[in-house]
């Protein structure tokens, strides 16, 4: 139990924590974000495939937002070990869903019309 | 990253179905947006709000952190009174899961991230209650950057379920 609180202050002292500006200031991106997301499609002032790779796009942004104001991830010295793991987590999850969405669509295509 | 998984599997599972509907209905016949930017919305406030509350655990201000937890709690409910509403509709016109395989994968994903912020809200509850009665000890504070943690990492989810099923089906 001691070991707990210690690792709890511990982890405390040096990790950041943010503000309320930085939690505004990504709530009103966040915002922007997710209108643009849904006016693409809403409005339907682009079609086809811009508006997919729009919509994309919007997502890894506001994902990237969510991230850096929300989660308080950086490019610090103290911050590089959870980028670090977070990259890699990126980069194993791109693997299993581009992986699989890649082998499944060559099944599916190869498949004998029934 | 376990959680992820789970839900980068979902997604695969749900990208590789999303054309077997089985002569079902597809999403663009079925999603009413308008009702989708709404939960967005709850669910956005509600991060924002928990961040609020992480902000005033750190400044020591339990009032102020039991009272912001109370507000999460409140859009994060009614974020799931969403959800149960619009299943119960989509399952009501008959686009229940045992429809099409499309229809199978969208309710466990949306299901998957649905039962994940319901067990984040019970944990917010518990939560409450320990700070309400221990106050911020050092336990408090670690179990409370956890929940910090999940809660913002729902949101994430939520903005990837938002544009891969949603806006991408309504295409």
């Amino acid at each position: 139990m001691a070991q707990h609180s210690s690792t709890a202050e511990g982890h405390d002292s040096h990790a950041s924590h943010g503000s309320v500006k930085s939690y505004l200031v990504g709530f009103v991106l966040c915002i922007v974000l997710t209108a643009m997301s849904f006016g693409v499609v809403m409005t339907g002032a682009v079609t086809g495939f811009a508006a997919v790779a729009a919509i994309v796009v919007l997502c890894v942004l506001q994902l990237l937002v969510q991230l850096v104001f929300f989660l308080h991830m950086g490019t610090s010295p103290e911050q590089r070990e959870n980028l670090s793991s977070f990259v890699f987590t990126v980069l194993i999850i791109a693997i299993i869903v581009g992986g699989s969405a890649w082998v499944l669509h060559n099944m599916n295509a190869n498949m004998m019309p029934m | 990253m376990s959680d992820l998984l789970i839900f980068s599997v979902l997604f695969a599972t749900f990208a590789v179905l999303s054309g077997a509907t089985a002569g079902g209905p597809h999403g663009s016949e079925l999603f009413d947006l308008s009702f989708v930017l709404t939960e967005t919305m709850l669910l956005l406030v509600s991060s924002v709000t928990f961040g609020m509350a992480m902000l005033a655990l750190h400044a020591g201000q339990r009032g102020k952190v039991l009272a912001w937890m109370a507000v999460t709690f409140l859009f994060g409910a009614g974020f799931i009174g969403m959800e149960i509403y619009e299943f119960h509709h989509l399952i009501a016109e008959g686009a229940g899961p045992q429809r099409s395989a499309y229809l199978s994968a969208f309710f466990t994903l949306v299901g998957t991230h649905g039962l994940h912020v319901t067990s984040g809200l019970i944990w917010m509850a518990v939560m409450m209650h320990m700070i309400s009665r221990h106050g911020l000890d050092p336990i408090v504070r670690r179990r409370m950057a956890c929940l910090s943690l999940f809660w913002h990492f729902l949101d994430l989810v939520w903005i990837c379920v938002f544009t891969f099923v949603y806006l991408m089906g309504a295409l």
